[in-house]
């Protein structure tokens, strides 16, 4: 790296102005007028040499349900940690719209920005009620001036009232979170999401460890999130995935493999090399 | 059943304030019984002679208050490890610190009429040969200044203590480590002659309180009074903090903090904010403390009053505010009663409560009742 390059780095104009800088938190500047909301291009990820990412490319339409499949190994989560900012790619290109350059925002921005992911283990609180959950998660100021004077307005009420409803637990709002059962929990951890007005949702092995009602309510739940927000889900069980999916992406060694529908997919005979390969 | 839509989000009050004690039941007896010993206490002192068996003695009334004191300190300490989660074993020296601003200004009150007769210089000064005020002794010769000295000493150096903690990320037992070692850093300071607080023998002698005789049977009562009316208002407001958003970040804090922290909030601050907050209510309590025995020295400081003050939570229930009050009441309560009997077994006697409570009741007497409660 030349010396003049540390100099031009912090006198980039975009940096030195303020106002040059897109605002992250102002959701609605997001031009997605080009239909894709979510821009990898090119994205390469190296861990001591290995690529858990190579070259990877993937596009994600407004409102659109994605499932990202793949074995073990595949790059799937590395693939979210780049779109949440936890892990820089040595290469490539990541944009939310056609304003925000992921790579460049930090990853409370790039949340508050309206990427919202779910991990696999769910962390609920759980000694706060349900509403209480739903209520730390709610957008809006986070100092501690701020939450001291702060009561819930009717704006917001309602919109606690409706994720409650959308995630089906309008009759658990006033039960501690620990006693939920664990579906529940991942649902209340959505809702935590939806609280946050996300523009995507990441949603990473939803359905692990639920029992196969658990899982068509899941099921209903994304494909309900579908349209008002664009998910993208990363999941194993192939029966889950063929039951929500419209596009289905696989992974390879850090590569798309293959992109179409279930049907399309699963007649994809490297597709099926790779699955039975493993 | 009520529709979903305006059943949800019932449990979270609109207006705190207004809902303050809202299915709060421990906390209307303990204001509820502060209410009538406010009311009772001076009548059965003032007004029923002393051979009446209603007579409520002197000596009485001072116990008492200065009970009310230790439920101050116990509760302000349950804000913070009770909510916060953070074990703070050395809530003793915020205590000292509120009590040493109160000793300054009852040693300035004496004036002319200590043994030296300095109008301006306290005795021990004299002692050691001053010939002037030291700088930090401007200003406690005026209530009011003395007054905010109680919540701001202890505020400062609490918030000090709490920025470098809690900006570094520390935090359970390494947390209660220094805050032990904070506490008993301050004793063996306070205890230097040079550092100009009376050294060993500490603030004491002291006369008289905004011109009223410390002697009198009045002004013990009137200490008293305030005592009870300070612990009533220092439940209120903790109450409010509990109860409003930033209490229940707080909570999340406690349970799980990394998690608070990706939700966006400054947790660093939540928990910085509170233990200042805690830092000022136990200098308060100080501050009512120290006229009411007459002496503030260094041993205040010790690490070991400051453990008392987990036992008392601990006893008491941690994380309800009524129990760590009731506590604080309960176990010096007990403690005068069994000292009177048998001195040595105190510090026994009170290690056995503490591993009790740690093994079979570890939500405290508020748990015990509650259980009850829950069984009938
Ligand atoms: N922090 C890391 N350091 C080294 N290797 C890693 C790290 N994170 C992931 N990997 C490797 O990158 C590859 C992709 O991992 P991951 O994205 O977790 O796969 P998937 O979620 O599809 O199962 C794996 O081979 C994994 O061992
Ligand atoms: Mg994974």
């Amino acid at each position: 790296m030349s010396l003049l390059d540390r100099p031009r780095e912090v006198m980039r104009r975009d940096r030195v102005f303020d106002f040059m800088m897109p605002n992250p938190l102002d959701a609605a500047r997001l031009d997605t007028r080009h239909g894709p909301i979510l821009y990898l291009e090119d994205i390469t990820v190296s861990f001591d040499g290995f690529k858990a990412l190579d070259a990877l490319t993937l596009y994600i339409d407004v409102g659109e349900l994605r499932c990202i499949i793949g074995p073990n190994g595949a790059g799937k989560s590395t693939m979210m940690d780049v779109i949440t900012g936890r892990i820089r790619p040595d290469h490539g290109q990541a944009w939310l719209g056609q304003r925000l350059d992921l790579l460049r925002m930090q990853e409370t921005d790039i949340s508050r920005a309206g990427i919202g992911r779910k991990f696999q283990k769910p962390t609920v609180f759980p000694e706060h009620r349900v509403v209480e959950n739903l209520e730390l998660a709610m957008a809006g100021p986070r100092g501690v001036w701020s939450t001291l004077r702060q009561h819930l307005d009717g704006e917001a009420r309602d919109h606690i009232d409706s994720v409650l409803t959308e995630i089906g637990l309008e009759s658990a709002g006033h039960s501690r979170a620990g006693q939920l059962s664990h579906g529940q929990k991942q649902w209340l951890e959505i809702g935590m999401l939806l609280m946050q007005n996300p523009q995507v949702l990441l949603v990473d092995e939803p359905v692990a460890g639920m029992t196969h009602q658990e899982m068509d309510r899941t099921g209903e739940l994304l494909q309900r999130l579908a349209g008002r927000h664009s998910v993208v889900v990363v999941e194993h069980d192939m029966d889950f995935v063929r039951s929500i999916a419209r596009t289905v992406t696989v992974l390879h060694q850090g590569a798309v493999l293959a992109e179409g529908s279930m049907d399309a997919i699963q007649a994809d005979p490297r597709v099926v090399e790779v699955y039975l390969g493993e | 059943m009520a529709s979903p839509q305006t059943s949800a989000t019932r449990v979270i009050p609109e207006r705190p304030w207004r809902r303050l004690l809202h299915g709060d039941m421990g906390g209307r007896i303990l204001l509820g019984t502060l209410a009538v010993l406010i009311v009772v206490i001076p009548i059965l002192n003032q007004g029923v002679s002393p051979s009446s068996p209603f007579h409520v003695s002197d000596y009485t009334v001072n116990l008492l208050g200065r009970y009310l004191c230790f439920a101050l300190l116990a509760l302000a300490l349950d804000l913070v490890w009770g909510y916060a989660g953070i074990l703070s074993l050395g809530h003793g020296a915020f205590f000292a610190l509120g009590g040493y601003a109160m000793g300054m200004y009852l040693m300035r009150q004496i004036g002319d009429r200590g043994v030296y007769g300095d109008p301006i210089l306290p005795d021990f000064m004299v002692f050691l040969g001053w010939e002037q005020l030291p700088w930090f002794w401007y200003g406690f010769d005026q209530f009011w200044f003395a007054a905010l000295m109680v919540l701001l000493v202890p505020g400062v150096f609490g918030f000090i203590f709490g920025w470098l903690a809690f900006r570094s990320r520390v935090t359970g037992v390494y947390l209660s480590i220094i805050s032990q070692a904070m506490t008993y850093a301050l004793m063996l300071a306070f205890f230097r002659n040079e550092m100009g607080f009376g050294g060993n023998n500490g603030l004491t002698d002291f006369k008289d309180i905004l011109g009223f005789s410390l002697a009198d049977p009045q002004t013990r009562l009137a200490l008293f009074v305030a005592s009870a009316v300070a612990l009533g208002l220092a439940y209120l407001l903790c109450r409010s903090v509990v109860r409003s958003r930033a209490g229940r970040v707080v909570r999340a804090v406690r349970d799980a903090e990394p998690r608070t922290r990706s939700l966006g909030y400054r947790t660093d601050h939540y928990k910085l904010w509170i233990w200042t907050l805690s830092a000022m209510l136990a200098g308060l309590a100080g501050a009512l403390y120290v006229p009411q025995v007459g002496i503030i020295n260094p041993s205040e400081f010790s690490p070991l009053n400051s453990i008392e003050v987990v036992v008392w939570v601990a006893v008491g229930g941690r994380g309800t505010l009524y129990g760590a009050a009731l506590g604080g009441a309960l176990v010096n309560y007990a403690q005068t009663l069994l000292t009177a009997m048998i001195a040595e077994l105190w510090l026994f006697a009170l290690g056995g409560l503490f591993v009790a409570v740690t093994l079979f009741f570890p939500r405290g007497l508020v748990g015990l009742l509650k259980r009850r409660e829950d069984r009938s």
